[in-house]
């Protein structure tokens, strides 16, 4: 199993009433950064990457957000690129690169220059961009897929055909590509989607075996994508494995209950993953297809009236959006305690609630959504990471040998046969028992 | 039903499928409308299909008629609507077009304005304003697009009629479904054309009226004085106390100053 520690890497400091004010992170405004404070932040979690390096994590994962306080990251690939010089070991995993916001060519020359620098321990993700990325770069929403497909193909020609060679898609046109920037890993790197629950995604990371990262969404849908991933793998004529399934989880440990709910109560500040942008930016016209969009217009409807209450839910979570716009943290960290959402504790109490996840799940990429934003102290956090790597991690690798959860770099994702009777074998195990 | 009553037709029409609206009998307006989608058939195109043939079509991906994937632009549509007239025969009508719909008309106008008898603009869009913004479809949630869009829509019965009240999952769908081609078409430069100020000097000889509210919160009213620029004898009636609808907002003025501009 490869086990990596994420962070969203806040603007900690912007003021809890401008989001709530705001109903949303996105669109708060940037008035509110100081740039002296926002590098030090930076600092402080290229250190805490470092730390996990040395308290033996796997890798480190980076995301990315344009143009919003819940993630000064926008350009992940300046934090992974320190990450390739800093660290000797771990893997630097992107999830994901927003393909339809970039330029596709630059792209290409960024990560594989990560990719050089950090001796071949970059694993890429694609991804589509939440709608706001696409309003934060005026990136058209109608031709948010096609750029992803078109940046995708383009990407991996860049990276392995020799050139000059010319290039004219519908999106982009390169008329020279010859790039002095090709990654160490052969084909190109290992690569994992990261998704939510869109089965367009599942379909591709099966297509094109990579590895598919749920980002923290319920068990009874994630398992429903790695079926879908399983059986569009089967079609491709492989057996899925645990390698090619990776879970994201918040889980903060401390040493105590007490202060590990103190801790994990941050996850909450100004309203957490919910307030993270308002529905109108995370759907823009055109960014969903026309299933999609059917889906939503009833999903968004109140089923007494018939009525459309956009900013109502925000799908998958089972939370009410327009009760955390009443902002009631408080009660917004008991149901995402409740659901599973959040694990905190101390390794005791986080430990089962873990083996749950590995049980049903049955991942091989485990990556632990750690905390940073609100009060987080630097102390807090390096001190719940110490206390899962002494503590939590050892027992999940055992729990892993136990269970055959292998990573990506034990078992290559799509190198498993299916069984002789054609009929692939079950990916995970809904029948497990609840912790 | 009352000949003013419309009727929707599909047709094939320039290798594509097309819906349109249509009623009353006569020489030809051609409608188009707006960006949000076909509003409904609305009570001044009532009055007018007393006098004349009204034709509305559903413009390709706005919701009705399947979008047609080479139209990437609104100049590219306006060259479709172009060969439609041409299949359709109606070719020499007076045509209208409010907001989207206007910089369609005068894109039409710009490139084959002997294709009209007419060019009618309500608050179009398609030249940038010098002063203010065309208002951001996309910033925020459309029924705060359609609120700004009339000065004072709680008296507007007609308004209210159309978009007051909740909205149905149905609206909701189809509003998705009119901005997502809208922003296909028009995303960047939004929602206009730096070089339709300089083409619509093909259209100098084309008799052209402007309606225009001054309160016009969607499209600001100073394009207008570019417009004019543009089609040198263009006429420009304003409309006091008016938003982005006049056509709604006073719609006997409207219809008034339309009838003497209709050929």
């Amino acid at each position: 199993m490869h086990i990596a520690t994420f962070t969203e890497r806040p603007y900690g400091p912007v003021p809890e009433e401008e989001v709530i004010r705001n109903a949303s992170f996105f669109g708060v405004s940037n008035r509110f950064l100081d740039p002296v404070k926002a590098g030090a932040l930076f600092n402080r979690y290229l250190d805490e990457k470092l730390y996990a390096e040395e308290l033996g994590f796997d890798g480190v994962m980076l995301n990315e957000h344009h143009a919003n306080p819940f993630t000064l990251g926008a350009v992940m690939d300046v934090e992974a690129a320190i990450l390739a010089r800093i660290t000797r070991r771990v893997k630097i995993s992107l999830m994901g690169n927003p393909l339809p916001v970039a330029d596709p060519l630059r792209l290409a020359e960024e990560l594989a220059i990560i990719d050089m620098i950090s001796g071949g321990r970059l694993v890429t993700g694609w991804v589509r961009g939440a709608g706001c990325e696409q309003i934060a770069n005026n990136i058209n929403p109608t031709y948010n897929r096609e750029r992803f497909d078109e940046a995708h193909d383009f990407i991996l020609q860049a990276w392995t055909r020799d050139g000059p060679w010319r290039y004219e898609g519908k999106h982009y046109e390169y008329r020279h590509v010859n790039p002095w920037a090709k990654p160490i890993q052969k084909p190109f790197p290992q690569t994992w989607i990261p998704s939510l629950v869109s089965p367009e995604t599942a379909v591709f990371a099966a297509r094109n075996r990579y590895s598919y990262m749920a980002l923290a969404t319920f068990l009874p849908p994630t398992m429903e994508m790695w079926n879908l991933y399983a059986d569009t793998a089967a079609e491709e004529g492989f057996q899925a494995g645990p390698e090619c399934f990776g879970y994201l989880q918040k889980v903060v440990c401390a040493d105590t209950e007490e202060e590990a709910h103190e801790l994990g109560k941050n996850y909450v500040y100004g309203g957490g993953q919910p307030a993270f942008a308002r529905p109108e930016w995370m759907f823009p016209a055109g960014y969903n297809s026309k299933a999609a969009t059917k889906r939503l217009a009833y999903a968004l409807s109140d089923p007494e009236t018939n009525e459309a209450v956009v900013s109502g839910k925000q799908a998958g979570s089972g939370v009410d959006v327009t009760e955390t716009r009443r902002y009631n943290n408080e009660v917004l960290y008991e149901n995402l305690l409740r659901n599973g959402q959040i694990i905190a504790g101390t390794p005791d109490t986080v430990l089962p609630k873990i083996r749950h996840i590995l049980e049903r799940l049955r991942p091989g990429i485990f990556s632990i959504w750690h905390i940073e934003g609100g009060s987080t102290t630097q102390e807090q956090s390096m001190r719940s990471m110490k206390l899962l790597a002494d503590h939590v991690l050892p027992q999940m690798r055992e729990w892993a040998r136990e269970l055959d959860l292998p990573a990506p770099d034990e078992v290559r994702p799509g190198s498993r046969k299916l069984p002789p009777s054609g009929q692939r074998d079950p990916v995970c195990d809904p029948g497990a028992r609840a912790a | 039903m009352a000949k003013s009553d419309c009727k929707q037709k599909t047709i094939a029409a320039a290798g594509a499928e097309l819906s349109y609206l249509k009623a009353g009998k006569g020489k030809p307006v051609l409608v188009l409308h707006e960006e949000l989608g076909n509003p409904g058939w609305l009570a001044w195109q009532r009055q007018l299909a007393e006098t004349r043939k009204v034709i509305v079509p559903l413009h390709p991906g706005f919701g009705v008629s399947p979008r047609i994937d080479w139209i990437r632009s609104v100049g590219d549509l306006a060259n479709y609507y172009a060969q439609v007239m041409l299949e359709q025969d109606w070719v020499g009508a007076d045509v209208i077009g409010f907001s989207f719909g206007g910089w369609i008309a005068a894109e039409m106008a710009a490139q084959n304005p002997g294709q009209f008898a007419s060019l009618t603009l309500v608050a179009p869009m398609g030249i940038k304003p010098p002063q203010g913004v065309i208002r951001d479809l996309f910033e925020a949630p459309v029924e705060q697009y359609l609120a700004a869009s009339v000065k004072d829509p709680a008296s507007s019965e007609e308004f209210t009629s159309l978009f007051g009240g909740a909205m149905t999952p149905e609206q909701f769908e189809h509003f998705q479904d009119a901005t997502a081609e809208a922003a296909r078409l028009a995303w960047q430069p939004y929602m206009n054309n730096p070089a339709l100020y300089y083409r619509l000097g093909l259209a100098r000889d084309l008799p052209t009226l402007m309606l225009w509210g001054k309160d016009d919160a969607i499209v600001p009213v100073s394009a207008a004085s570019l417009y004019q620029d543009a089609i040198r004898d263009a006429k420009l009636v304003l409309f006091k106390d008016c938003g982005h609808r006049p056509e709604i907002e006073q719609t006997g003025k409207f219809l008034k100053k339309l009838a003497n501009h209709l050929s």
